[in-house]
């Protein structure tokens, strides 16, 4: 299939030291004065080149920032929300919601609710006027649905690189 | 469509966390952090001089955030679609009220699941309540990936969907209006 194939080819351009740098640091970044320095002594490199390489995994795309993961919901007042709007009427939706720098995410699915995006607001009153908001200017209702309880233990995801039998850099 | 009567807004506090006190500077520090470390040798000294206060207090507030949870944690953060990830999916199950907790809990440590949340139903469309996002290379994988939570949830599983996302629409850190 199209996709394992650009998926292989994606996997087989990564350098060990590059699978290293996306897999194992996902949690337990360091905080101290130099984190990159710290890394190479894991890895058995140099500082200069782990940042070079970090730098151009992010020219390329593999990876979106290098920064804090921050919990959803324990700053401010947060929801997921979704909306059921019209094939047609659906691009003129998306750019109005995105023009909210509260909505952080916003994702076109397949399904009959289609538009789903995460809004966080530093707080409830905030929040609940943008809803409103939305729901006024799009003439759509939204279904909010917060986070009552997260269940998982967020460490990252395992990218499944075959690490071990991978050597030197 | 949707009865509005139904529909209100009320923003339930989840039941185990507390809400963290942060101050300008917390908040300032977050801002700054979202969009990314930069890659210096002293990455924490460039975000104490913008912010014009001491690097060791900078390390301590984030720090300070880890260890009360606003941090989850910090990371070189993977574009798992870049990486091959292309069929990424919400998928949905209405379980019984009284057995989420165990089964959220269960669901939440699978390796192939990156989020598990309990979120409330909104009835009469939307009967499901837990959430979890999976990620595989492409539909079929996901497809055998649903099947294992079907069978870990078991005869508790009275319903359940999978979303896949088809555009990225918008996608960006927190941010504050400051």
């Amino acid at each position: 299939m199209q996709l394992n194939t650009e998926n292989k080819l994606n996997k087989q351009q990564l350098s060990a030291l590059e699978k290293h740098l996306l897999n194992d640091f996902q949690h337990d970044f360091p905080l101290l004065s130099r984190p990159y320095k710290k890394i190479a002594d894991k890895l058995g490199t140099t500082e200069e080149l782990v940042i070079e390489t970090l730098k151009q995994l992010q020219e390329r795309g593999y990876v979106s920032r290098v920064g804090a993961v921050f919990r959803a919901n324990s700053i401010g007042a947060s929801t997921l929300a979704a909306m059921s709007i019209p094939e047609e009427e659906l691009d003129a939706v998306a750019e109005m919601i995105n023009e909210y720098s509260e909505v952080n995410h916003n994702y076109q699915r397949e399904h009959h609710y289609n538009l789903w995006f995460v809004l966080t607001a530093s707080d409830e009153h905030t929040l609940n006027a943008i809803l409103d908001d939305i729901e006024h200017r799009s003439g759509h209702c939204v279904m909010y649905l917060p986070m009552l309880e997260d269940f998982h233990i967020d460490l990252g995801f395992d990218l499944g690189f075959d690490l071990e039998h991978d050597s030197g850099y | 469509m949707m009865d509005k009567a139904v529909a209100d807004k009320v923003i339930i506090e989840p039941e185990t966390e507390e809400k963290v006190i942060l101050d300008d500077i917390d908040r300032k520090i977050v801002d700054i952090t979202q969009s990314g470390l930069p890659l210096v040798s002293r990455p924490y000294n460039d975000i104490a001089l913008r912010l014009g206060i001491e690097v060791s207090d900078v390390i301590a507030r984030m720090k300070s955030m880890q260890d009360s949870g606003v941090i989850r944690r910090i990371a070189a953060v993977p574009n798992h679609y870049a990486l091959g990830y292309k069929a990424n999916g919400m998928t949905v199950w209405d379980v019984p009220d009284d057995r989420i907790h165990e089964l959220g809990e269960k669901v939440g440590q699978l390796d192939f699941v990156s989020h598990c949340y309990q979120r409330p139903r909104f009835l009469p469309e939307w009967p499901y309540n837990l959430f979890a996002m999976v990620h595989a290379h492409d539909r079929a994988e996901a497809s055998l990936l649903v099947k294992k939570i079907a069978e870990l949830i078991g005869e508790d599983d009275r319903g359940h969907d999978i979303l896949f996302s088809t555009q990225i629409l918008k996608k960006t850190g927190l941010r504050f209006n400051q």
